[in-house]
């Protein structure tokens, strides 16, 4: 028998260092006379240099909690944090990568990576090099002058994770970023995010309806419901190092088996 | 058991070259379909006027109009007039870009503006400005300003609500990333909607280039002593339908022409962009 460490019953668990804190969010869209609940009293916290994940069913409101965490769009109630203050509106440290490829297609690619570092007022030079590495770490240095028009898909998101990472943000927030590619693709960036996560250390918020996915990439996986309603949190315990075969080991099966459930 | 013909049968998209949608189209069809579709007028034109089938004070052959458009160029100095009417189509076209794109970009891009301008611009659009001929004449006199006012008002709403729509299909994701990168409203309007509505901008200017010939040719055809459309009505009062032919394929020249620098401007200026309109 596994026993899971779920917080099951005390969302609002104290953490010393929650690097971005989503306070009792609750958001209700209206349509004429009938409301509509998308996201109801969640609290989550994101422990510094961790990486979670949301999983809920699709249209349980969980891109809309994340564009209310990046200040996208505003919460009926509730509150966000960033290092213990509340951040009125969007900025430079969330950064966002988004499930479509929302590359600038008028820049070339090392111009769309350069972007943010633009509007800080950064020096070329320094742009320059800053550029240079983070392509190389997506492994897409032979691409720097193409304009986004030329490149499949995963390249065109390993230019968007390339453009969010190089912005330095405290927080990476990420809107089913591998939903839109094909499953060999998928996985080969799963891996190379995870690799990237592993060197970089910085604290990630991503969304997914892929439960393999979910489990793969994160220490810690909240699963949201149909109402809109934080339903569980699941730590995951797998080794630090991981690679695609740990999909198929028994534990990992335990924590699939368990989260299916969990959002049946 | 049997439902009808065809329910039970399978069926398939029969190939076709010429009906073909987006499935690919032989490169050397299209230039042969429209130097087709611009030879055939010129046929019945020369079937009509050399197979004496209308009178030639009605339509003059294709040689005698050309003949006499040479003509009126070295006596009449054609080029004068077609010098003054392109000024003022020059002149009433950058006032009604100088307006209409930041007009357009302020009201897709921003909801008070939408709401402040918008319904004024789209409201007015539908304004017949060809009525308003005769006031603009009597308010702003016979000079050039009336001719200029005219051109400007004519295609400046088509601007404004152009721009603005092609602002408004711009993706939310792509401002919203904008967002999360750390700009501020000022960067979204110069560094994201401006250059991602610049396509749109140029199809814009150069589908109202055509409206800009339009509205001068009225406002020459009421009151001028210049210009190409005074040239035509001038030539009417004395029953020369050469020279009003020849004025018309003047103008159809310049509009070419301007559709071509248009084009060489788009594929210079913006290599990542692909043009809708043709």
């Amino acid at each position: 028998m596994t026993t899971f460490p779920t917080t099951l019953g005390q969302p609002n668990r104290v953490t010393s260092a929650a690097k971005l804190e989503i306070r009792h969010i609750t958001k209700i869209f209206r349509k004429g006379k009938q409301a509509n609940v998308a996201v109801d009293d969640v609290s989550v916290q994101l422990v510094s240099n961790e990486f979670s994940c949301i999983v809920g069913p699709s249209g349980c409101g969980k891109s809309t909690l994340l564009n209310i965490a990046a200040g996208l769009v505003k919460a009926t109630s509730g509150e966000v944090l960033v290092d213990g203050e509340v951040v009125p509106g969007p900025g430079a440290d969330r950064g966002m990568v988004f499930q479509n490829y929302t590359l600038f297609p008028w820049l070339s690619v090392a111009k769309n990576v350069a972007f943010g570092l633009d509007l800080k007022g950064m020096p070329q030079s320094e742009q320059r090099s800053k550029v240079e590495y983070y392509l190389n770490i997506v492994g897409l240095s032979d691409c720097a002058k193409a304009y986004p028009k030329e490149l499949s898909g995963g390249m065109k998101q390993r230019v968007a994770i390339a453009r969010a990472l190089a912005n330095d943000p405290e927080v990476l927030l990420m809107d089913e970023p591998f939903g839109a590619l094909d499953s060999q693709t998928k996985e080969q960036l799963q891996e190379f995010f995870h690799e990237l996560w592993r060197k970089s250390q910085i604290t990630v918020f991503m969304i997914t309806h892929d439960v393999e996915e979910a489990i793969f990439l994160s220490q810690r996986v909240h699963v949201m419901d149909k109402s809109g309603k934080l339903r569980e949190t699941v730590e995951i315990s797998l080794p630090a190092h991981r690679d695609l075969e740990m999909k198929l080991t028994p534990e990992f099966l335990d924590y699939k088996r368990h989260i299916i459930h969990a959002l049946r | 058991m049997s439902y009808g013909k065809s329910y039970g049968r399978r069926r398939y998209l029969k190939p076709s070259v010429f009906w073909s949608i987006r499935q690919g189209f032989p490169s050397w069809l299209s230039p042969v379909l429209t130097t087709l579709s611009l030879l055939v007028p010129v046929i019945i034109w020369c079937f009509l006027s050399y197979g004496g089938f209308v009178n030639p004070k009605f339509l003059p052959t294709p040689t005698a109009t050309l003949a006499t458009g040479i003509d009126m160029l070295r006596t009449e100095a054609l080029f004068a007039d077609i010098a003054a009417s392109f000024l003022m189509v020059l002149a009433g076209f950058i006032a009604a870009a100088v307006v209409g794109i930041p007009v357009g970009l302020a009201m897709g891009t921003f909801y008070s503006m939408d709401g402040l301008l918008g319904g004024f611009f789209r409201t007015v659009r539908y304004a017949p400005i060809n009525a308003f001929v005769p006031l603009i004449i009597i308010w702003a006199g016979l000079g050039e300003s009336p001719k200029i006012i005219i051109i400007f008002l004519g295609i400046v709403f088509y601007n404004a609500t152009m721009i603005s729509d092609a602002v408004k299909f711009i993706p939310d994701e792509t401002l919203n990333v904008a967002y999360t990168l750390g700009a501020t409203r000022r960067d979204l309007l110069f560094r994201v909607i401006l250059p991602a509505t610049l396509p749109n901008i140029i199809d814009a200017l150069k589908l109202n280039v055509a409206g800009a010939w339009n509205f001068l040719i009225i406002s020459e055809l009421i009151a001028a002593q210049k210009g190409l459309g005074f040239k035509i009505i001038y030539s009417q009062r004395f029953l020369q339908t050469d020279k009003v032919l020849f004025c018309i394929l003047v103008i159809l020249a310049i509009g070419l022409a301007t559709d071509l620098f248009f084009k060489l401007i788009f594929r210079l200026c913006l290599p990542w962009a692909e043009s809708k309109t043709s």
